[in-house]
């Protein structure tokens, strides 16, 4: 078991929770010591296992999932700790790592409770990552529980503003989701097998298997996309999204917008679509018009808000609703772009965060309209917010235009009038983004001073540039180097694809 | 007579045995040797629950088929007297206590007495002995609610209580007197089982086996036979309420099952399906909407509890296998996350004599530890991965769904939103314990020894036996190896 190498991306957390559970809580160097050995372990560990995939890709192993391995767990139910990853998982894993270590780094000096905050914050990483490598639907379920819960105690006891509510709001709205998921989940399993087959939790198993009723699939559909959906933003589930992670501290609005929102487009991507692909069929359409809302709804909103992270959390809104617009086009290209979208919004609205969090942590307002010309007070944060800016509206080199891109360049090859329709509305996104993104730069970086106070405030400190650095040299390294995302995942589509045309 | 049949008691033997000799010893010893009885009785016990464990059951009906010991009802027994186990440590130092030393041999001598009512409940099968096990767990129960002899609430909740055990007792006996009519003249569940599936469903079967629900309803405080549990929950001394809530409704849990579908299972669709379908909706809301709103930690654990005796039923609604060893499983979970809940109240309540939700703001600034473990307590109550709550609802919603009908789905959905609801209210307490207020309201204490013991074998339970799939594998197994549930459609299912 432990030869496999994906099952070390659940137990450095766990080390990490004990390594923490050993140190005193005034102890900070130790507890330092501790997430930074690991995180960055972990970031090895995930860029070691992207070499060693496409390495093993490139001798010529196709089979859909690699580095496998199957272990029995609750045997009356055929229940199975099994691990397995394709192209997306591992760059979902790359991901969940980089944002990992520049969420450590970036919550440098957290108080008060610094052991607690990291104990929870390990636990919701345990949770991420076990996701990301599960293949059976049973372990993928329990670790995107244990992705939710954590969230509740760190915006509670670490957030800011109405934390108490946004966190109860947040905790139970997404688990209401998952209340939903958990009924799909059940349905798909026990209809996993035809006849007197054995019933299994596989998602490859039950994929090859095919025996899901299309009378059942319609509901399961709706019950799966919907629970994953409501973690991935859509519309009308988006609600806890802009005052979770307005009321989340730093490190937790990284992790949270930055991987966790993509636990709901990879669980609707991996189960909803690629289990039930007659019902992906013929309801897209219905999920089509929420996620189309959602990315328009999302940009304008985000027009009107003049707290920067609620402005944040609606464009976060329409962009993993492009996410999920994505998916539901069902063809290569498009979903190509969805994955893309998934990194960059990640890369790119943790790099929001942090700066967002730096910025507060300095003026200790995040209205905009009592801010101005940081851009001459502190050059570095606000370069690098302005860069987090072009890559949110989609400037070419930078990762949203590759994403986006991509995604309208699929979205388009449906050639009906309804899908038309939906992505000429989607585009128009992209000038309200850039509306929004150049009125928050103008108002809070350009411009004069708006407070004298704020010309005695500090520029970044070495731990805060470690954080933006990292997390722009990947945003430009998507840019740039596209072709590298693509090859990765290219062997990833053709079983959904498959099994979506054999529906038809 | 044959009194080699006895042999196949082996447990309800032990803890006569330990009861004889805590009785003696309670008696006959002088001031002096008295101080050892807590500690004597645990460890006696501890070692009875190991030989129950670990030896086999006969599995023979012994006494004319009144009587047997199946594997799976020698593991709840088993899995009844961890719960027990852990009451026992938890209330050490409450027995060592001023008012409490005189009376502290009663409190055992009366708690074993209501196990070993407990055991016959499980195991009888046949309603005389089930009725004896019955009257037995449930009049010295009233007694130990009643042990703070010098408080008014206590007094109140054994008075509540009592009047509603012989009410309930009353209502289930007029209901087995028109079962006898049907079965024509016996009391065996196997007889009656014959004599249903072959006469017809008439009027007063519905009334029958609506007040048999009924007398277990009390005992299991299904909604609306509740009504009794917050006041009797709230009034009690605390260790006999932990008792309560886990030991005494994880035992009326099996014996609910097994009557229902031994005696009752052939006119499962016809008759009792939709009762049970009804009363567990209302069991968990009810319980859940009631829970919301309660500022004594007390009360809040009865309509908990209650809304969790409505997961607890979802086992017998699948009438499978799974679903009983799913359901036993549940107990487990329910025991060690209800009595670490218990644990953390009960040593609070001691050392401060706290009991509200407020008095535990900040917490955690005070103690840590006792932070830590009730949020462990109440993430596991809630159903929250990786703890152990998770897994015995994932197992017991998974078993109930495994019959395909809508309408089963439709009852998982209704279970699942509560489950939401429930952890709002489960949140509140986290919330106060780590979010709310600035200044602690309970000093920093260092409990007594035998209550930490307890806490940690709790939080063991409720971090490993999640992960740990050994208990679940040991109660499906117990249940493969006796014939208990009458369906098997589910059998294929297994492996290996």
């Amino acid at each position: 078991m432990f030869g496999n190498i994906l099952i070390w991306f659940v137990i450095i957390p766990i080390i990490m929770m004990a390594g923490l559970g050993l140190c005193r809580n005034s102890n900070m160097k130790a507890i330092r010591a501790v997430m930074v050995v690991c995180s960055v372990a972990l970031l090895g560990l995930a860029i070691w296992l992207c070499c060693d995939f496409l390495r093993l890709r490139g001798m010529g192993d196709e089979s859909e999932m690699l580095f496998t391995g199957s272990w029995m767990w609750y045997a009356p139910l055929n229940i199975h700790l099994a691990v397995g990853v394709d192209g997306i998982s591992v760059l979902m894993l790359l991901l969940s790592a980089v944002i990992v270590f520049a969420g450590t780094i970036a919550s440098w000096q957290i108080n008060p409770l610094p052991k607690n905050f990291f104990l929870w914050f390990a636990l919701l990483s345990t949770g991420v990552f076990g996701f990301f490598i599960s293949i059976d639907m049973f372990t993928m379920f329990m670790f995107y529980e244990v992705a939710l819960i954590p969230m509740y105690l760190l915006i509670g006891v670490w957030g800011t503003g109405r934390k108490e509510y946004s966190a109860m709001k947040l905790t139970l709205m997404l688990m209401g989701g998952s209340a939903f998921l958990m009924l799909g989940l059940l349905g798909i399993f026990w209809h996993s097998a035809p006849e007197g087959g054995q019933l299994t939790w596989n998602i490859l198993e039950i994929s090859h298997n095919a025996s899901i009723d299309p009378s059942w699939q319609n509901m399961l559909f709706c019950f799966t996309f919907v629970g994953f959906g409501v973690l991935g933003a859509m519309f009308p589930f988006h609600t806890w999204s802009p005052d979770g992670h307005a009321c989340a501290p730093t490190a937790v609005s990284m992790l949270h917008a930055g991987v966790l929102m993509k636990l709901g487009g990879y669980g609707c991507f991996r189960i909803a679509i690629f289990l039930l692909p007659q019902a992906a069929n013929e309801l897209a359409w219905i999920f089509i018009i929420l996620t189309g809302i959602s990315i328009v709804y999302g940009a304008f909103s985000a027009c009107v808000q003049t707290d920067l992270k609620y402005i944040n959390a609606y464009s976060s809104v329409s962009h993993c609703g492009m996410v999920l617009f994505a998916i539901l086009m069902l063809n290569t290209t498009a979903m190509t772009g969805a994955i893309m979208q998934m990194l960059s919004h990640g890369l790119m609205t943790a790099l929001f965060f942090a700066l967002i969090g730096m910025i507060y942590g300095r003026t200790h307002t995040r209205d905009i309209r009592q801010m101005g010309g940081l851009m001459q007070i502190m050059p570095y944060l606000g370069v690098c917010y302005m860069i987090a800016g072009f890559a949110s509206l989609g400037l070419p080199g930078l990762s949203g235009f590759v994403a986006e891109m991509t995604i309208f360049f699929g979205a388009f090859q449906d050639s009906d009038l309804f899908h038309r329709i939906f992505v000429i509305c989607a585009c128009s996104a992209i000038v309200t983004t850039a509306v929004y993104i150049l009125r928050v730069v103008g108002k809070l970086l350009l411009g004069p001073v708006h407070d004298e106070h704020h010309r005695q405030l500090t520029d970044a400190t070495w731990w805060e540039r470690l954080s933006t650095v990292t997390l722009i040299v990947c945003i430009a390294g998507i840019g740039c180097f596209p072709n590298w995302i693509n090859e990765t995942i290219q062997h990833s589509f053709q079983p959904i694809i498959a099994a979506i045309q054999g529906a038809i | 007579m044959d009194y080699s049949q006895f042999g196949a008691m082996l447990p309800e033997l032990i803890v006569l045995g330990i009861f004889l000799i805590v009785f003696l010893f309670d008696t006959f010893s002088g001031e002096g040797a008295k101080k050892a009885l807590p500690s004597l009785t645990t460890i006696l016990f501890a070692l009875g629950t190991v030989a129950i464990w670990i030896v086999p059951a006969s599995a023979e009906p012994v006494f004319g088929g009144m009587y047997v010991n199946t594997p799976a009802c020698n593991a709840i027994k088993a899995i009844l007297n961890v719960g027990v186990f852990i009451v026992f440590l938890q209330s050490v130092k409450w027995v060592d206590s001023e008012s409490m030393k005189i009376r502290r041999g009663e409190f055992y001598e009366l708690l074993l007495v209501t196990l070993f009512g407990m055991y016959l409940m499980v195991s009888a099968r046949h309603f005389l002995l089930f009725i004896i096990g019955l009257e037995s767990a449930s009049l010295p129960l009233a007694a130990l609610v009643a042990f703070n002899k010098k408080e008014y609430e206590s007094h109140e909740a054994a008075i509540k209580y009592i009047m509603t055990a012989v009410f309930s007792s009353a209502i289930l006996l007029c209901g087995l007197s028109f079962v006898y009519a049907f079965s024509g003249g016996s009391l065996y569940f196997s007889d009656i089982a014959v004599a249903l599936s072959i006469g017809e469903t008439s009027g007063l079967l519905l009334v029958a086996i609506a007040f048999v629900l009924a007398g277990l309803g009390f005992k299991l405080s299904l909604v609306p036979f509740h009504l009794w549990t917050a006041d009797v929950y709230e009034g009690a001394p605390t260790s006999i309420t932990s008792y309560l809530s886990v030991v005494s409704k994880g035992a009326a849990a099996f014996a609910f099952f097994i009557i229902f579908t031994q005696c009752f299972g052939a006119v499962y669709s016809d008759a009792w399906e939709w009762m049970l379908y009804a009363v567990i909706i209302a069991t968990i809301t009810v319980g859940n909407l009631f829970a919301m709103r309660q500022k004594n930690m007390k009360r809040f654990m009865a309509f908990s509890s209650i809304s969790q005796a409505g997961y607890l039923m979802l086992g017998a609604v699948a009438d499978s296998s799974l679903g009983l060893g799913s359901m036993m499983f549940y107990i487990f979970v329910y025991i060690v996350s209800n009595l670490g809940a218990f644990a953390v109240i009960q040593t609070i309540e001691y050392q401060t004599g706290k009991l509200n939700m407020d008095d535990y703001n900040g917490l955690h600034k005070t103690n840590p530890w006792l932070s830590f473990a009730m949020t462990l307590a109440m993430f596991s109550l809630a159903g929250i991965p990786p703890f152990a709550g998770f897994f015995s609802k994932f197992l017991i919603f998974t078993s109930v769904t495994g019959t395909g009908s809508m309408a089963l789905y439709m009852l998982v959905l209704i279970a699942l939103i509560n489950t939401i609801i429930s952890l709002y209210y489960y949140l509140l307490v986290v919330k106060a314990i780590w979010i709310s207020g600035d200044a602690p309201k309970i000093e920093s204490f260092r409990s007594d020894g035998a209550s930490r013991a307890a806490l940690w074998i709790s939080v063991a339970g409720i971090v490993f036996f999640g992960l740990v799939p050994y208990i679940y594998q040991y109660c499906i197994d117990s249940v493969m190896a006796s014939q208990d549930s009458i369906l098997s459609a589910i059998l294929p299912l297994f492996v290996g």
